[in-house]
Formats: structure tokens, C-alpha cells, sequence
């Protein structure tokens, strides 16, 4: 059971949350996207082994989404931050671009 | 209770408690476990085995236990292959041992065993391969009846059972000596403490030992602490508490045992037993080690135990393992128990050590008292049936083979000890990396993931002094992580115990034949009989990973998963492979640490608690008139109300007859209701559904389809425009809470700058559905200030107006073809509204209807139910709805991937009408649809998605996904061999009024 810090409510237990796959894919401009592109946001994840970047929604409490850095490894919540900020930089995390 | 100590132990000789195991009566007392009870009365054969029906007898005396597993109580009551060591006796218990018909004595399956060469490593998948039919009526049942351990009780459970939740800044696990001292620590310090332990009471490996702490017995200083720590306010110990589960972010669960050592003596009314889900800030895991059995030829017989296992009997329960014990060993630590045995007046007849030249502190002592000493020797043979009675001891030669002459010694039980393997299992759980120490060739905790720190002998220290010290550091530490304390350690107490001396690991002792030639087995796996030959055998055949390896075996995949045989069986791989046992690697250990019934995880969540029920606010209406009630996500709907002599179908038919040509009245409440407002509004929609919003003027309503970015149909439903920049949208029952989420979610991660609310207002308001010819004639006579006619009320409108004396919302939309309203009131005037309308449609006819006709009339009309004429890869298209799908909106979602090459196939599947040529068949949903009949495999082109008896059409309809289906029309496919090649005609999948005619009446 992982524990998060929702921003807005504090730490909760997972089960009062609602996780939304991997962060920062911004829909694409369907006019201008070609097949691929599209299939690549529609189904391409990069489901890295360490700090992933990811969102969440707190489904039973104030039902606002936000990011989350996580290590997939140890499942240590790194990092808690708005939507639409971009990733922060995290201890050990070589992906991140502040 | 012949083999009871005249004194000593720890049971209570005042109180005598009667019990029957395997039909016959014995003795025993309070504080005595079934095992012990058993011991002080000369039984060791409890059980047979699993395969082989080997009888077996009593290996440990903890949670480790492989061997001794019974079947408790009786009736409703019953409970399958718990381990005696862990039973504690009360007065009346009744079991009997697991895997023998008709008794462990006399077991008639025993034959297996002399069948032993057909049952090899992996027998299972060799054995049972084909006939596939096989399975089911010969070899499931056989296997079933012969190896299925124990019974499932059959009536329903009559015990009551309950959870708690918890937060603890330290949390210890394990109540052995390392445990009481972290918890001491970490308590005194102030921090919130929970210590669990499985036992009855505390003291873990004291409790074994005649070892002194502070200058009294070990077990006497654990009371005193246990006292300590009942006193502490902020320090809970949860005894008869097993953490079983270690999860993520230090989230434990443990299952309390709170009335089962009562027996009949259970107060009224208490819960049998407690789920502790616990949130911890730091761990201290004080588990201890178990001792690890040695292979042998023939190891498995009754009266052969771990030699600490032994020692508890004696010095806990009083009670002697036999009138002669050997004892087999690679360690000094284990001389402790047959020095123990000899002090207590038993007789040890030899000492059985593999090491060419021990130097064991306590080896002069036991020459003295007469016992005799083989060096460099091992057990190579044990003889007796239903208890062992001798044994063959023979030197070790060269090359790892007997040599030299062989003595028989005879006795009634045999102790070993290969060494101990720290209790590691809730370390790995939690992610922590596991390290092998080759010298003592044991898995210690290594990088931790969690927080959290392995003491004591879970962390390799085996000697007492080191317990202590670890533990209190341990403690403290963690007090201080959590703000108590400076993490300086209390002092420990002085302690007299020996340290655990040498050890020179040792995997397999050479029999008289070579592994695997003769009867004789060397049993790796008690619970599962697995031998050491399987684990070679395996390695011959090619297995070289242990995950394989364990599943081919089945070597440590019982309820113990192999807590004495995992260690073993990996060091005998490794020496099979030519490799290193690190180089082998281990399998994972995974929750639960030992079985935990069903009830505890249930606890109060059964029956009507399992799910919260919905009720609309005509449910006890609907209740009354004797509805028949279908679940629909978490409410519950009406299927249909049968009249007294009507089954379903006749009462269907009427209910869709009635809708047909006069009125029906369907309760609608569990449709979703979302209330949308805001000046981005109209945006929002013409994003989320594939139609336009824009164009939909104040007061008029549209249905609309919803689709994921993906193409494919996940939602529809009406949506009415109440005014300029506020909507109401309406979903699928089941869909409702889905649909506001998904808005959500765009609004709130991709469109933030979009000004929208969105609210659910499901419970709101009552919705009734009013369909029939005669549906305006009922309206009108409990709305007469509204105009109703088809110009000032058109189809796809709302009106707001007074119904029933109560204001309401009224759309004129259609599921089902005919004339139709939903009127929409505050949810409290539901049952109001209803019972008003029932009484001004009685003139008329009116007939309440459930969701089945509903079904059947909506089918007739081709209107599609999403999630069943779709299942996530249908889209629109498919659907043949291309008319609600906008040319014009340069973007929407699913627009962009409806030009993917994959959506504009043309074979993709579409859907279609089905009739069957005989009109009186009607298919079961599901049915698969071939192209030709023959000989399976046939390619299949689709599947029923919906089918009905039709009142209206006096026939049976069906609606089906079909490759291609739209180019078929009027072709004739099959319904799949199950339904015995059926032809059927492919048809428009709308079977009524396909003008739309009957709409307004
Ligand atoms: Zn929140």
C-alpha cells in the first residue's frame, strides 16, 4: 500500500486514489500528427526501471490531479507537483530536466 | 502422559484438558500445543504424506512446521491443515491428521509409495498429459481425493470476524529475546509502540533454552519485560499475532488468533479473530531463525525432529522426544539439545556429526554421561514404519561416500540440525535484498528498501548476548527516527548462555544406495515429497533456473512454501548445476508468511456489507408490487414484476406488449445525471462527444456517443441544453461515476483554461420513464398547465413544468421507440410521482416494466447498450452510427485515430441484425458465428451481442458483431457448433419502426 501526499489533503493510502499512467503527454495536435505520432500517444509508455513521472488523482477526497515523481523500484514517492509544471529535478533521477 | 517430565516446563499440571487425535483419546495440559500434548504421550505419527502417504510425524515445534498438519474440529467449524506445533490444546479439541483415509494408522494409499519410481520430479505434467477429457473426470478427482491435504468446511461459517487499523511509530516483529529489547528501547524512549508476536506468550527462543537473562530463566525475564511492557501507555504487544504481509511504504498486515486457543470457552459475541492492517514509521524485524532439518536417507519418518524442536518440548512443554534419542548434526549449537535431554534424566545414545574433527564445548560433557560420539559420520539409513526405531550410522569416506563399516543404533527419535536460517521471509517481502554467507551458508538481509532493520538471529546473530544488544539498538534508533530519544540504547542485561559455536554447512548425507536407486528417499520437502533425487532429476533434465526448478518439483510451493526445505533444496541445485548457490539464486517470498483464513481478510465485509446497495426512491414501491431485482453496478434495478403463475418470460412479454400498445412506467433514477455550467460549457461537450453541442439550441436535447482519444465507443446517453451555458448530461448506469472522471480529467489536465463545472446530480432526481401511445393521455392527467402536444412538446425536448403537484424536468427522448417521457423530480417526490402516475394510468393500462423489457424493447428498435453491442474496440463507424459522428468539428476526441489504417478497415467488425431461421430458436448471447458449417476449427466472423424472444415480432431477434457484417446482409452464416450450426440470416439491426413512426405517438 503506497502512501501519498495529496497536496491538497495530506497522506492518504493508495486505495483512495486514482492513478493516471505516465505524465507530461500532452495531446497532440490531431491535424498536424501523423499515424504514428498518434499511435505513440495513444500507446507508447516509457515504463522505466527508477523515477518515473506520473499522475494521480485523489478519487475519494478532493478529486484533483496532480504529478508525482516515483521510483519504481523502491516505490519511494520523490516528489509531489501541480499539473502542467514541468518535471522537477529528484535525487537520483538522471531523466529529470528541471 | 508416559514421556512428561515429573517437573519443569512451563504447562500448568493443575489443569488436565482431554482431547481425541485421529479417534483416540488422550491427556494433556494447559499451556501444551497438540504436538506437545502428543509427544508426552508417545504419539509422533500424525499425518501421512502429501504424494507418497509416507506417515509423518512432528518436525518443529513453531510456524515452520511441514509435516504435522490436522484437520481441527468438526462441522461448521472445521479447519483444514493447520500445524499442530501452532494448535493450542483446550479442553474437548478434536483432529485428526491430514491425507489419511481411512486413518494415519492404516492408510490405504500407502500403496503409492511402493509405486514410488511413477511418481518423479515434474509427475504431475508427465504423468497427467492427455487425454485433456482425463482431467476433468479421472485425474482431477483422484488427485483430489488422495492428496487435497484437508477439508473446506461445507456449512457457512458460523464465527464473527473483524479488522483494525493502525499507525505505530515503531513496529517490532517477533516477541524473542532481540524484540522485547527493541521494543524495551524504543518504548522507554516514548516512541508509539506495537510489538507482535505469534506466540502465546512472549520470549520466542528463550522460551526453548534453559538460558538465563538478568540472572533468572530466559523465559522468566521475558514475562517480566512482557509486564514492562504492558505498563508503557503508548505500547501495545499483540500476542497470537502472526504479520504475515509486508507491503509497500511500510504498510504490515498481521492476523490475530483472539478465541481459537478457547475453544468451547469462547465469550459470546467476540470476535474469532482480527485483521491488523498497520502503517508503521520504522520496522524492527526481530524474527529469529529456523532451524534447518538435514537430508538424509529416509529422513521423514515419525519420531525424527529438529533437534532446537526437541529441546522446546522438553524444557517448555516437560515432555521427552522417546526413551532414546540420537542425535545427527554439523553444529555445536546443537549439542545444546542432547545435553538438555541428558540433564533431564533422558537417554542420548549417540551423536551423529558430519565434521571430521568437532571440537563442541558441551562433546566431553555428553562422553561423560555415556553418549557416544561418531565423527566424520552421518546417518546413512532409518528403519521402523510408523516411528522410527533404529538407525545405520556410517563414516564418510573420500569422495563424499560412506566407507567403513556401518552400526546400527537403536532409538525412538532422531534430532537434527543442519545450522539455522535467519527468518528472512518479511525482509524479502518488503523488497530487501537477500545476501548469502557462504561459511555458515545462510541468506541474510542485505540492502534494505524500506525503512526498517533485521536484529538478532533474523540478521545472523545468533548468540543471545548479541540479540539483546541488536535489538536495543535497534529500538532506540528507531525512537529517535520518529522524534523520541537520543538513540542511545538502554544497557541490556547480563546473560549465561553458550555462543552458538561452529558449523560447517552440509546438503545431503550419502545413503547406502546411490540418490535416487532403492526405496530409500531423502526428503528435501515434507509437505510437498520432494526428494533430493527429484531436485537432481530436474537439474538432468535440463531445469536450470530455481524458479523452474521449484515449479517442476513443486519443492517449497505448500502452505509452509517451504520454510524448511527452500534452503536444501537451492544448495543441492547448486551442487547438481555445478554452481555456486548465490550463482542460483532464490526465489521470492511473497505474503503470507503462513496461511490466513479467509474470514479474518473478509472480516465484516460479508453478506450485505461485502458492497454498498443502491435504492432508487421507488425501491420499496417496486418491493411491494414483488419486482424480481437485478444488480446494476452497485444499485439495484427492477427486472421484472411477475404476477402471480408468470415466469419470466410471460411476465417479459406482457411488460413489452403493454409498453407497445398502451403505457408502460420504468423507473430511470440510476441513469448518471451530470450538471455542467460554465462559459466554456458548449466547448467542453463538442470535445467529448462525436456530435456538435454548438448547434443544439436552449431547450432541445441530443444523444450523443462518446469515444476515447482511441476511436472507441465508451459511453452514451442523452444531454439536454437548460440554458445558455448549462447542460445536463445523462450516462449509462454503470457508467456514471467513469464519465464524470473522464471530464474531469480533460478539464483538469489538458483543458484547464476551459471554465466548466461539472456536477453529479444522479441522486437528485427520481427519473421515470413513461413510454407507450398512451403516454401523453397519463402525463396530461397529472400535468394539465402543460402543453404535451408534438409541435409545443417535440421529440427531443425538455420542458420544466409542474407534475404530480411537484416541479419537475421533463425530456421527450425514446429507449425504446415508442412515445415516450422521462420525467425528472427531486428525489425525495420519486415515490410521489410514481404512485400518481399509476393512478391516472389505470384507465389506460399502465404496467410497470424492468430493465429485461427494456432489454427486449430497446433490441427491437436497434438501439445499442454500450459494453454490450461494444467491448472497447468498437467505434462508431462500426456501429453503423456515422450519422451522429460530425463532419464538420475540425476536432474531437477520437476523431484523429478513425484515420488510423487499422479503423478503416473493411473487414473490421460491424454491427448487424441476426435472425434465425427457425424463428423459435433464440441464441444464447455470446454464440460465436462461422461462416460454413463443418469440422471445427472453423475461423470465427463474430458473436452474438444481444438476443431476445421478441413479443412484438412473435419471434427471435438477435443483434451480433460480424466481420464485414454490413456487406452480408442477406447472406446466411451459423451459429457456432454448440448451437448445432444454426443458419441465420444477417439483417439491418433494427427489427421495429425503422421511420422512427411511433416516436410521437
Ligand atoms: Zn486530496
Amino acid at each position: 500500500m503506497l502512501w501519498i501526499d495529496c497536496p491538497w489533503c495530506g497522506a492518504r493510502p493508495e486505495t483512495e486514489f486514482r492513478y493516471g499512467g505516465e505524465a507530461h503527454i500532452a495531446r497532440p495536435d490531431p491535424a498536424t500528427t501523423d499515424d504514428a505520432g498518434w499511435a505513440d500517444y495513444l500507446f507508447m509508455r516509457s515504463n522505466p526501471k527508477g523515477v518515473h513521472a506520473e499522475r494521480w488523482m485523489h478519487r475519494e477526497g478532493c478529486r484533483r490531479w496532480f504529478n508525482a515523481l516515483r521510483d519504481t523500484v523502491s516505490n519511494d514517492v520523490l516528489t509531489i507537483y501541480p499539473m502542467g509544471t514541468a518535471r522537477p529535478d529528484a535525487p537520483g533521477d538522471e531523466a529529470g530536466g528541471g | 502422559m508416559r514421556f512428561r517430565l515429573k517437573e519443569g516446563g512451563r504447562i500448568d499440571r493443575a489443569q488436565r484438558l482431554r482431547f481425541t487425535f485421529n479417534g483416540r483419546r488422550y491427556e494433556g495440559f494447559a499451556g501444551d500445543t497438540l504436538a506437545s500434548a502428543l509427544i508426552a504421550n508417545g504419539t509422533h505419527l500424525t499425518s501421512r504424506s502429501f504424494k507418497y502417504h509416507r506417515p509423518r510425524g512432528i518436525l518443529t515445534a513453531g510456524a515452520e512446521e511441514p509435516s504435522a498438519l490436522v484437520q481441527l474440529g468438526e462441522g461448521a467449524r472445521t479447519e483444514p491443515n493447520l500445524r499442530a506445533t501452532q494448535v493450542e490444546l483446550y479442553d474437548g479439541l478434536t483432529a485428526a491428521g491430514v491425507n489419511a483415509w481411512p486413518s494415519a494408522n492404516c492408510d490405504f494409499a500407502a500403496w503409492t509409495g511402493r509405486l514410488a519410481p511413477l511418481f518423479p520430479a515434474g509427475f504431475y505434467y508427465k504423468t497427467f498429459l492427455w487425454p485433456a477429457s482425463f482431467w476433468k473426470f479421472v485425474y482431477e478427482p483422484t488427485i483430489r481425493r488422495m492428496a487435497g491435504l484437508g477439508r473446506a468446511p461445507e456449512a457457512p461459517d458460523p464465527d464473527s470476524y473483524d479488522k483494525r487499523h493502525v499507525h505505530c511509530d515503531v513496529l517490532v516483529v517477533g516477541g524473542g529475546p532481540a524484540g522485547i529489547a527493541a521494543a524495551l528501547a524504543a518504548g522507554e524512549a516514548g516512541a508509539r509502540v506495537l510489538l507482535v508476536d505469534e506466540e502465546a506468550t512472549l520470549g520466542g527462543a528463550l522460551l526453548g533454552q534453559r538460558h538465563k537473562v538478568d540472572g533468572v530463566d530466559g523465559a522468566a525475564w521475558a514475562q517480566a519485560a512482557a509486564g514492562r511492557l504492558a505498563a508503557m501507555e503508548e505500547v501495545r504487544v499483540l500476542s497470537r499475532t502472526t504479520l504475515f504481509g509486508y507491503y509497500d511504504h511500510n504498510s504490515l498486515s498481521a492476523f490475530e488468533r483472539r478465541t481459537d486457543h478457547l475453544g468451547p470457552g469462547t465469550p459470546a459475541g467476540m470476535s474469532r479473530q482480527r485483521l491488523w492492517n498497520i502503517k508503521a514509521g520504522r520496522v524492527v524485524l526481530a524474527t529469529g531463525a529456523h532451524e534447518r532439518p538435514l537430508v538424509f536417507a529416509d529422513n521423514d519418518r515419525p519420531g525424527i525432529m529438529l533437534a532446537s524442536a526437541a529441546q522446546r518440548y522438553l524444557n517448555h512443554y516437560a515432555a521427552l522426544p522417546g526413551e532414546r534419542a540420537v542425535l545427527f548434526t554439523n553444529n555445536d549449537a546443537a549439542y545444546e539439545a542432547a545435553h538438555d535431554i541428558v540433564e533431564a534424566g533422558g537417554t542420548v545414545g549417540a551423536v551423529v556429526d558430519c565434521r571430521h574433527e568437532p571440537a563442541a564445548p558441551l562433546a566431553p560433557k555428553l562422553e561423560e554421561a555415556g553418549v557416544a560420539l561418531h565423527t566424520g559420520s552421518v546417518i546413512a539409513a532409518t528403519h521402523g514404519t510408523k516411528r522410527v526405531r533404529s538407525v545405520t550410522v556410517a563414516k564418510l569416506g573420500e569422495g563424499g561416500g560412506l566407507s567403513g563399516e556401518q552400526y546400527r543404533i537403536f532409538c525412538d527419535s532422531v534430532l537434527v540440525s543442519g545450522g539455522w536460517n535467519p527468518a528472512v521471509h518479511l525482509f524479502s517481502q518488503s523488497a530487501g535484498k537477500l545476501a548469502f554467507e557462504e561459511a555458515r551458508g545462510i541468506f541474510l538481509p542485505g540492502k534494505a528498501t524500506q525503512a526498517l532493520e533485521a536484529v538478532g538471529a533474523a540478521n545472523g546473530s545468533f548468540g543471545l548476548a548479541s540479540c539483546l544488544a541488536e535489538g536495543a539498538a535497534a529500538g532506540a534508533r528507531a525512537a529517535e527516527a520518529a522524534g523520541f530519544g537520543d538513540g542511545t540504547p538502554p544497557p541490556t542485561p547480563p546473560v549465561e548462555a553458550p555462543e552458538p559455536g561452529a558449523i560447517t554447512p552440509f546438503w545431503l548425507a550419502p545413503g547406502q544406495k546411490p540418490l535416487g536407486h532403492g526405496k530409500a528417499k531423502h526428503m528435501v520437502d515434507h509437505q510437498d515429497d520432494v526428494t533430493a533425487a527429484d531436485i537432481r532429476l530436474a537439474a538432468r533434465e535440463g531445469f536450470r533456473s530455481v524458479e523452474h526448478v521449484k515449479r517442476y518439483t513443486t519443492v517449497g510451493m505448500g502452505t509452509d512454501q517451504g520454510k524448511t526445505a527452500n534452503v536444501n533444496g537451492l544448495a543441492i541445485l547448486a551442487d547438481a548445476l555445478g554452481k555456486t548457490v548465490p550463482e542460483v539464486g532464490f526465489t521470492t517470498y511473497r505474503p503470507p508468511y503462513t496461511p490466513v483464513t479467509f474470514g479474518a481478510l473478509a472480516g465484516r465485509d460479508t453478506g450485505p456489507l461485502m458492497d454498498p446497495v443502491r435504492r432508487t426512491a421507488m425501491h420499496e414501491w417496486h418491493e411491494a408490487e414483488g419486482a424480481v431485482f437485478e444488480p446494476v453496478g452497485q444499485w439495484l434495478r427492477p427486472w421484472w414484476y411477475p404476477r402471480p403463475g408468470e415466469d419470466k418470460h410471460a411476465a417479459v412479454a406482457r411488460e413489452c406488449r403493454a409498453v407497445r400498445e398502451a403505457a408502460g412506467i420504468l423507473d430511470a433514477s440510476t441513469l448518471g445525471k451530470i450538471d455542467i455550467k460554465g462559459p466554456d460549457a458548449t466547448t467542453l461537450l463538442d470535445m467529448v462527444y462525436t456530435n456538435a453541442f454548438s448547434t443544439l439550441k436552449v431547450g432541445r436535447v441530443r444523444y450523443g456517443l462518446m469515444c476515447g482519444d482511441d476511436g472507441m465507443v465508451f459511453d452514451d446517453g442523452t444531454t439536454a441544453r437548460l440554458g445558455e451555458n448549462h447542460y445536463l448530461m445523462t450516462t449509462t448506469t454503470g457508467n456514471a461515476a467513469h464519465v464524470l472522471e473522464w471530464l474531469e480529467e480533460w478539464l483538469q489536465t489538458e483543458w484547464p483554461e476551459l471554465r466548466v463545472y461539472c456536477t453529479s446530480v444522479t441522486e437528485q432526481w427520481a427519473t421515470v420513464a413513461l413510454a407507450g401511445p398512451r403516454a401523453r393521455d397519463v402525463l396530461a392527467a397529472v400535468a394539465p398547465e402543460m402543453a404535451l402536444d408534438t409541435d409545443s412538446f417535440p421529440f427531443m425536448s425538455v420542458k420544466e413544468g409542474i407534475v404530480a403537484g411537484v416541479d419537475a424536468r421533463v425530456f421527450r427522448i425514446s429507449f425504446t421507440g415508442e412515445l415516450s417521457f422521462e420525467i425528472n423530480v427531486p428525489w425525495q417526490h420519486g415515490r410521489r410521482l410514481w404512485e400518481a402516475l399509476m393512478e391516472a394510468g389505470a384507465a389506460h393500462g399502465i404496467t410497470p416494466y424492468g430493465t429485461e423489457a427494456m432489454h427486449v424493447l430497446r433490441a427491437e428498435r436497434g438501439f445499442i447498450i454500450v459494453g454490450q453491442e461494444t467491448d472497447g474496440t468498437t467505434t462508431p463507424h462500426d456501429l453503423g452510427m456515422d450519422w451522429i459522428v460530425s463532419k464538420k468539428k475540425s476536432d474531437f476526441l477520437g476523431k484523429r485515430a478513425w484515420s488510423r489504417e487499422d479503423s478503416r478497415r473493411e473487414d473490421r467488425k460491424q454491427l448487424v441484425g441476426i435472425l434465425t431461421d427457425d424463428p423459435k430458436k433464440v441464441l444464447p448471447e455470446g454464440t460465436q458465428l462461422v461462416e460454413t458449417r463443418g469440422q471445427p476449427p472453423i475461423p470465427m466472423i463474430g458473436h452474438v451481442t444481444s438476443s431476445y424472444e421478441s413479443p412484438t415480432l412473435g419471434r427471435s431477434i438477435a443483434l451480433a458483431l460480424v466481420r464485414s457484417g454490413r456487406a452480408r446482409k442477406g447472406e446466411t452464416i451459423y451459429a457456432a457448433p454448440e448451437s448445432g450450426f444454426l443458419p441465420c440470416k444477417v439483417t439491418e439491426p433494427v427489427f421495429y419502426d425503422p421511420e422512427g413512426a411511433k416516436r410521437d405517438g
